[in-house]
């Protein structure tokens, strides 16, 4: 399919240069759907990151690696030795020419190459550099080295994640790289408004252990307001009822798990209220739920006895429905509550196609067309999707090196010699 | 000078995904207004602890407080049609960003979709956030965000490959549309710039959340795999996990993710016979006995504090870290040196750590600089001194419950 012009997008007169890993991928992926013209620096051979998998038909490759797929579509592609001196001059035309730039490196890297916020601020003073670690530029651990789970656990997540009584836990599919890049693509962003009324440029400090503390929302107020601290709690809900009672929130079903809670409130009673309802149609509603009067239920009060009562015929029914029944009937009764879904029945839920949100993207360089989840966001007047797959390595040195900074077809081919680029 | 000054957002919005976009937009010195009723309160206010000291109070609530620093409070009772109706659209038509997060319809129900709003504010950028986004079959299955991270698959992602899922805490795709949200009024404030032109904007958390799990929706579309949980393990580096230490409850993490981390790592535990066992000599091999592999590393941390693992394997170029917890969070070494938390004093709460940005904009820094505002707090400011109503049309409007 033809690619609607990036044109369109609310950012397309912007120009990024994307020197970042994989603590990065999702910043200048964000722009680039919002139009923004993206251009992902690699080193020659490129991103170490594209070792990292899952991969198209488990084929470890550079070239087939769907986090690459995921993380760096609406970018184009050149590779670049920034250690080298004709690398540098090269980053320096480019940047003169860029508004944002985006870089993952340790502190101090840049300016050890000449090469950092100073030396950028020189020549483009409108220039936002984003640059994002995980802690930050300055601070005590500012040179540690830190993958997922160390940003998962320096942030204080994995403390609220596990069963109580074995190891704290991430999730298994890396989270910190996503909440980064997204809010850093927030930073970047705010500092463009500055600059566009301003003309002044700056620098934006991420700290992905920063960015990680939005993500278990407010757990640490308990401490600050009452010297409570928060602590994990497998799968079970608790802080509900005074008197301590623990709530089940995973179900085992027929296909799976279902995420139930017995809530209070307008919502919860209406919630129950129709679950009886629903097993009573099938003949599983013990009298005892029936004759409850949800309407003076209270959760707050309730005991650990009367709430394994009611967990017992409810957890029998959860046991002979299917995910995709259970998802309808919630649906159907406006009831709180939805599947424990995975990534089949993420692509099986009506709503994402009635959305159009599935985007058909040509890979012509493996000869196959693959669905990506498209636009975060939905715009009246603008787009917001993917424009392109993720580059190869060094797909657009001719491009960017030739059409745009004018080198001859000799020159490309002596920097390529000279491993430059 | 604060990167958004004089950008002025109007907030028909509760709980976190709508309060949460504009704390960050007033931590940057954007003018924020907190609208909400005493017939519809936030219900962070309303029902969600902790409230300071455990007793509930409207002025109590530590969540509230998190999300709504430097923000004016402004009540306007949104059933009192029509006059309420035609206060809220002067409020719109002195803005330039509306966010809303009510269930998709309600404020079309008000009279207040973008459509109308557009009338009387032609440039007008409005965000409106939900769980599952404005259209489609679900659009209206009203839900929490805490159970929403199930059907966007997070929680399948949680816990061990035998048991069950594990919760995420709180509504933890909520702030995953926070950032996207924000993003979004942002570059539509750009192009109003340059092109004059406003912009609905309709996300859905649903839809952000499944932005961070791009690769693994690909993996099943091209290779059939249903990613699964497997705890802390990870398939490019071992050991890789929480190991217990010195304390009640204290674990470090560490990783490692090639040979020379590896030697590195078996260098700081001094070398123990048993790390030249060929069980361990690989990375495959390492995958291969991976629970005796923990098991091992476990026995080694156990006689240590976290700091001190922390410590000795980052000066050795291994990567590791300590399981911070809620209380450290607080005082953790790095955090306050940014710093991360301001203190400011409410009148109800005491002193309570506001939460700066995790991005610092070096030559325009941000707030937090006020605390969050009480209910109603700000009404005679707002609409006699911004919007301009007379002192009789206030009073009136006060009397009238209008403004309540």
């Amino acid at each position: 399919m033809a690619f609607p012009d990036r044109n369109a997008g609310l950012l397309s007169p912007y120009r990024v240069l994307d020197l970042s890993n994989e603590l990065g991928f999702l910043c200048g992926k964000i722009l680039g759907d919002l139009g923004a013209d993206v251009i992902k620096i690699e080193p020659p051979g490129g991103e170490p990151a594209r070792r990292l998998g899952p991969f198209y038909g488990d084929q470890p490759d550079p070239e087939k690696s769907l986090f690459w797929f995921g993380f760096n579509n609406n970018k184009r592609g050149i590779t670049l030795n920034l250690e080298s001196a004709k690398g540098r001059e090269l980053f320096s035309q480019l940047v003169a020419k860029a508004d944002f730039v985006m870089e993952t490196f340790t502190p101090g890297y840049l300016d050890g190459l000449n090469l950092g916020y100073t030396t950028m601020s020189k020549i483009n003073p409108r220039l936002v550099l984003t640059s994002i670690t995980p802690f930050g530029q300055t601070g005590p651990y500012s040179k540690f080295k830190a993958s997922d789970i160390e940003i998962m656990a320096l942030s204080g997540c994995m403390s609220l994640t596990g069963d109580p009584d074995r190891p704290p836990l991430r999730v298994t599919f890396p989270q910190s790289y996503g909440w980064t890049g997204s809010y850093a693509a927030m930073g970047a962003l705010i500092a463009h408004y500055h600059r566009e009324q301003t003309g002044e440029g700056q620098q934006v400090d991420v700290s992905a252990q920063a960015c990680l503390l939005w993500a278990f929302s407010h757990a640490h107020t308990f401490w600050d307001l009452n010297r409570h601290v928060e602590k994990r709690a497998g799968s079970f809900m608790t802080g509900r009822s005074i008197t301590g009672a623990k709530m089940r929130v995973f179900w085992p079903c027929q296909d799976g798990y279902l995420n139930f809670i017995i809530y209070g409130g307008e919502a919860g009673r209406r919630t129950n209220q129709a679950l009886v309802e629903w097993m009573d149609s099938k003949g599983m509603a013990p009298d005892f739920l029936k004759q409850k009067d949800w309407k003076t239920f209270d959760i707050a009060q309730v005991s650990q006895e009367e709430i394994d009562r009611m967990e017992e015929p409810i957890g029998d029914f959860f046991k002979g429905v299917t995910k995709a029944e259970f998802f309808k009937e919630v649906v159907k009764r406006q009831m709180l509550g939805y599947p424990v879904a995975s990534v089949k029945e993420i692509f099986a839920d009506p709503q994402h196609e009635a959305r159009h949100f599935w985007q058909t993207i040509e890979h012509s360089e493996l000869q196959i067309s693959i669905d990506y989840p498209g636009g975060f966001a939905r715009f009246s007047d603008g787009a917001c999707r993917i424009w392109r797959r993720a580059p190869l390595i060094g797909e657009h040195n001719q491009e960017i090196y030739g059409q745009e900074l004018g080198m001859s077809p000799a020159e490309i081919a002596e920097l390529q010699k000279q491993g430059v680029i | 000078m604060q990167s958004l000054k004089g950008v002025k957002v109007v907030e028909f919005a509760a709980f976190a995904a709508g309060p949460a976009v504009g704390k960050h937009l007033a931590d940057h010195g954007a003018t924020v207004v907190h609208i909400e009723s005493r017939v519809r309160l936030d219900g962070f206010r309303a029902h969600y602890p902790p409230y300071k000291n455990n007793i509930h109070g409207l002025n109590r609530s530590g969540l509230f407080a998190l999300c709504n620093n430097d923000k004016l409070d402004v009540t306007l009772n949104l059933k009192k049609a029509p006059q309420a109706t035609e206060l809220a659209k002067k409020i719109v038509a002195w803005s330039d960003v509306v966010i809303e997060n009510f269930s998709p319809g309600t404020m079309a129900r008000l009279g207040l979709d973008y459509e109308s709003l557009k009338q009387i504010n032609p440039d007008l950028v409005m965000l409106s956030s939900s769980n599952l986004g404005q259209t489609g079959p679900h659009a209206h299955h009203a839900g929490f965000g805490s159970q929403l991270s199930s059907l966007a698959g997070f929680t399948h992602l949680t816990g061990y490959p035998d048991g069950s899922p594990q919760i995420l805490y709180g509504p933890y795709i909520d702030y995953i549309a926070v950032a996207y949200g924000a993003v979004a009024i942002l570059a539509a404030l750009d192009y109003k710039r340059r092109t004059g032109k406003g912009n609905y904007i309709d996300t859905a958390q649903y839809e952000t959340g499944l932005q961070y799990l791009a690769p693994i929706l690909l993996d099943y579309k091209v290779n059939g795999k249903i990613a699964g949980r497997n705890a802390n393990r990870d398939p490019y580096a071992s050991p890789h996990g929480a190991y217990p230490c010195k304390g009640d409850d204290h674990w470090c993490v560490l990783s490692v993710h090639s040979e020379s981390e590896w030697k590195a790592l078996c260098r700081v535990m001094n070398n123990p016979d048993w790390t030249t066992d060929v069980k361990f000599a690989s990375h495959a091999s390492r995958k291969a006995n991976e629970d005796d592999l923990d098991r091992k590393i476990g026995e080694w941390t156990i006689g240590l504090t976290a700091e001190e693992v922390m410590e000795k394997l980052q000066s050795a170029g291994v990567r590791a870290g300590i399981v911070t917890t809620m209380q450290d969070v607080y005082s953790d070494p790095q955090l306050s040196q940014r710093p991360q938390w301001v203190e400011l004093e409410h009148p109800e709460i005491g002193m309570m750590h506001y939460q700066r940005p995790p991005f610092l904009l070096t030559k325009t820094p941000p707030g937090p600089s006020k605390r969050d505002p009480l209910l109603a707090e700000n009404n005679q400011y707002f609409y006699c001194d911004l919007l301009g109503l007379s002192g009789q049309e206030y009073n009136q409007l006060v009397a009238a419950e209008v403004i309540y």
